[in-house]
């Protein structure tokens, strides 16, 4: 089965085409357009606009990337929630059309499960992992649990992404801030005491965020400023997975989202992992942001689990949680 | 102590049997992490068990069911308490009948709405930090606690039980209606300012 997805929940468009190969997840392409605000953060109309200029393009590149054609694809998916309006509105309203013109079925999927599933589906013995979710919006511990995925520990207040893009912006760095701020804090030396904030197996970042800003204006050096909050905030994130792990009883665990590209935040969670005899895993950079290739495969599983949606009931739905879900496809 | 009593290893500290002054104890140590950097390893380790201690010590004085504190070693992060010979509420709450399971999660409102009265934050209020030993609820486990009289606080510590309960014990979601209700006649404080807090938080994290 070859399943198209289309990914549309916040700053990307992304059209994938991944295909089931013997229960294993295939991607024969994975494009993306981010769309990047001049200044300040997201506004969701003005990403909305820019994913309708540009999905049409990506479909056409998308499957001759694939190299398959329209005619071959099977399945349509595309990402129902959680996430800003306008932007879902669009790319569901391009997975409609695609699905009524090819004739093909359509399905609408969580974007959260879609970051587990695509670790499952692509990495060899990642079956059942407790999966640390870090992107700008998000910040989340899922794992499977009592027949679906469930949030285990969460942000408090704002996403991990948004708390280092924030810092970022306020000390005049270029959006998305993160990978300076990992190169800066490559050369910290000196740790400035910041707050650490865990509530059971939820995280506050606000907090730490202010102090930072603090330090900034007092003049400390930015690369200690980098170093001492990617050091809290990784750490703080280690250890609510750790205590997912322990609650839950697992021994694998999987990265996913935009800010698990970060070496310090892989290095942390995999010396925790080690030191747990559990076994780490993270998906390729393309499929650990967001991405259409996790939304196509998600579709896939759906699917084949006997999951049926009409066009007329593809709705979006913005606050879609995790744990809404009834996973019928997990052994 | 020796290694070989271990009776517990938790995402943070080791449980060991022990005696103290002939009395059956636990152990509880704190062990290092060697992912996070030393400066905020010790930091968290001290602060921890000197919180933990500290507040249970408090919340016996708030007329909750908790251990004695024998002996805190904040150098090595080692609390020696009362050994609590029972079972842990996690591990019972499916298996009770209805009406016994109303009445656990009522005297675990109580309790909550005791050590709220005094200001008192648990920081991890689940049923694995309750201990049901004598018919009554102990809590233990309040290394991630804190003094603090913000409703936003009492919020946070209540929705913590709350995704605790969803997630662990997903068929008896009610329990924490009872929780609540027994909470809400014990806080000497308007309950509903904490309650509307608890939506507050849960719309603002996962539902962004
Ligand atoms: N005072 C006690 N008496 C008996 N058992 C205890 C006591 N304290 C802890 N335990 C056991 O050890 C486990 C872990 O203790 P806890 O203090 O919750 O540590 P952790 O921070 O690792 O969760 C508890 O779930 C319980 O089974
Ligand atoms: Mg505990």
């Amino acid at each position: 089965m070859i399943c198209l997805g289309i990914e549309g929940t916040a700053h990307s468009i992304g059209v994938g085409v991944v295909e089931n190969v013997s229960g294993k997840c295939k991607v024969l392409s994975n494009m993306i357009k981010i769309y990047r605000p001049k200044k300040g953060g997201i506004h969701p109309r003005e990403a909305a606009n820019h994913h309708a200029l540009y999905i049409a393009d990506l479909l056409k590149e998308s499957v001759s990337k694939a190299q398959v054609d329209f005619s071959e694809v099977d399945l349509i998916s595309f990402s129902k929630g959680p996430g800003l309006g306008p932007c879902l509105r669009t790319a569901a309203t391009a997975a409609r059309a695609l699905s009524l013109s090819l004739n093909r079925p359509i399905i609408g999927v969580n974007h959260c499960v879609a970051h587990l599933e695509i670790g499952r589906g692509t990495l060899d013995d990642c079956k059942d992992p407790v999966l640390l979710y870090t992107s700008g919006a998000n910040t989340q511990v899922i794992a499977f649990a009592e027949g679906r995925y469930r949030v285990f520990g969460e942000t408090l207040d704002i996403g991990i992404g948004n708390c280092l893009d924030k810092f970022g912006r306020t000390v005049g760095l270029d959006f998305p801030c993160g990978p300076q701020i990992e190169k800066l804090a490559s050369k910290g030396k000196k740790y400035l005491e910041l707050p650490y904030s865990i509530k059971g197996m939820d995280i506050a970042f606000s907090g730490l965020l202010t102090a930072a800003e603090q330090y900034y204006k007092k003049n400390e050096s930015l690369e200690d400023i980098c170093y001492s909050m990617q050091e809290t905030t990784f750490a703080a994130l280690t250890e609510v997975t750790e205590r997912a792990m322990a609650h839950t009883e697992k021994d694998e665990v999987l990265l996913g989202g935009g800010v698990a590209s970060n070496r310090r935040l892989c290095d942390m969670v995999q010396t925790m992992a080690h030191d747990r005899d559990a076994r780490f895993f993270v998906p390729s950079k393309d499929l650990c942001i967001d991405n259409g290739a996790m939304i196509a495969w998600l579709g896939v599983l759906m699917y084949n689990s006997g999951i049926r949606m009409k066009v007329e009931n593809s709705f979006i739905d913005q606050r879609f949680r995790t744990d809404m879900v009834d996973v019928s496809w997990h052994d | 102590m020796t290694k070989k009593n271990i009776i517990y290893r938790g995402a943070e500290a080791e449980i060991c049997i022990a005696k103290y002054k002939g009395f059956k104890a636990i152990q509880k140590k704190r062990i290092p992490k060697s992912y996070r950097i030393k400066h905020i390893d010790d930091r968290l380790i001290s602060l921890r068990t000197k919180e933990e201690a500290k507040l249970i010590t408090e919340a016996r004085q708030s007329g909750v069911a908790v251990p004695i504190i024998y002996d805190v070693d904040l150098k090595n992060g080692i609390i020696t308490m009362e050994y609590l010979d029972g079972k842990r509420i996690k591990d019972v709450l499916n298996d009770l009948s209805e009406e016994e399971r109303d009445s656990i999660c009522t005297k675990i409102g109580e309790s909550i709405a005791r050590f709220h009265n005094n200001d008192i934050i648990h920081g991890d209020i689940t049923t694995s930090n309750m201990i049901l030993s004598n018919e009554q609820v102990h809590f233990i486990d309040f290394g991630l606690g804190e003094k603090n009289n913000e409703i936003e606080a009492k919020g946070v510590d209540l929705h913590v039980l709350m995704e605790a309960i969803e997630s662990t014990h997903s068929q008896y979601s009610s329990c924490f209606d009872y929780v609540l209700e027994e909470y809400k006649k014990v806080l000497k404080d308007d309950a509903n300012l904490v309650i509307k807090k608890i939506q507050e938080i849960v719309k603002r994290g996962r539902y962004r």
